[in-house]
């Protein structure tokens, strides 16, 4: 295979791919599309890096600390609860 | 515009709503078990601040409003009917409840349509080839090509700095952004979940997504680098 050949095909850009990943990994894309991106990303190191750092970032983001209620809010919530099943 | 198929996609993709355990949850809810009603309010209670969050300015409001949807729901469990599930249900009266507020506050989020924030390429453009390249139109340039970051899955796992500058990233996306991958990404709702609770489109909600993704592997992307590009070598993490 000469050098020519070697490259991604041309059917996906990376620079549309990389605005088509959230469709893919939503599972929102059509069948051929689908097909598209998978063989696009067998062939470009570039892009197969790119939705790595995606699936990273969503697994890293969900490390990020929640707000909770105020433990007394939560105590009020609780006795409201136990008022309203004993009157 | 979006073709519709892709809506039809996401709609088959949501599993179906199990009610099995709802019943039992229901059941000890009417008979009064407290420790029933506690386990939904620690369990729901972080992501239902953060959907009030959404629709009002401060987080005192944000409370308040949770606040009033758990005793509308002890309230009004006996109304509850099991056509959704439960949660679905508490979640409904949190989104009407924060609305109402919204409008009261006369903070309204356009969650409806996108906006300019939502719109643009998400990678710089100078990472990939020009149009007019001759061999690659469209593909990464040697230099734009992204690098791998070595995170050890365990290691890196999660250090505290890494939290901290995602939740800083967090804080500088749209409110809609914020509040879309938020809901996503760290309270685990499903994309109809989202749907549903924000009245948004499925196709919007994908938008949000993205973009608000980008985004923050773009800050990781920035974090990671910060010593210039990544060394060939893996880095040792104690």
């Amino acid at each position: 295979m000469s050098s020519e050949q070697q490259g991604v095909p041309d059917d996906i850009a990376c620079q549309h791919l990389v605005e088509i990943v959230t469709d893919y990994l939503e599972g929102a894309l059509d069948p051929e599309t689908t097909a598209a991106v998978e063989y696009h990303l067998t062939l470009c190191a570039g892009c197969s890096e790119y939705i790595d750092q995606m699936r990273t970032t969503i697994r890293l983001v969900g490390h990020v600390p929640v707000d909770s209620l105020p433990a007394t809010v939560r105590d009020e919530l609780v006795a409201a609860f136990r008022d309203f099943h004993a009157g | 515009m979006v073709p519709e198929q892709v809506e039809v996609a996401v709609a088959v993709a949501v599993p179906p709503e199990d009610a099995r355990p709802d019943d039992q949850l229901v059941a000890r809810l009417r008979a009064g078990d407290p420790d029933a009603f506690v386990e939904i309010v620690d369990g729901w209670s972080s992501t239902m601040l953060r959907v009030a969050r959404s629709f009002v300015s401060t987080e005192a409001s944000a409370e308040e409003i949770v606040q009033e949807t758990w005793l509308a729901v002890v309230r009004g469990l006996d109304g509850f009917e099991g056509r959704s599930s439960l949660r679905t249900w508490v979640f409904r009266i949190l989104s009407n409840l924060a609305k109402t507020r919204g409008v009261r506050e006369a903070r309204t989020v356009p969650w409806s349509s996108l906006s300019l924030d939502d719109e643009g390429p998400t990678v710089d453009p100078d990472r990939f080839r020009g149009p007019d390249d001759d061999r690659w139109p469209g593909h990464w340039t040697e230099a734009g090509q992204p690098q791998p970051w070595h995170t050890s899955p365990v290691a890196s796992a999660i250090g505290g700095e890494i939290r901290q500058m995602l939740a800083a990233a967090l804080q500088l996306l749209p409110d809609r952004q914020r509040t879309v991958v938020s809901l996503r990404d760290i309270h685990g709702l499903s994309a109809e979940e989202v749907c549903t609770t924000l009245g948004i489109s499925a196709a919007n909600q994908r938008v949000l997504l993205h973009r608000a993704r980008a985004r923050l592997r773009s800050a990781l992307e920035e974090y990671y680098y910060q010593d210039g590009p990544p060394a060939v070598t893996v880095e040792v993490t104690s």
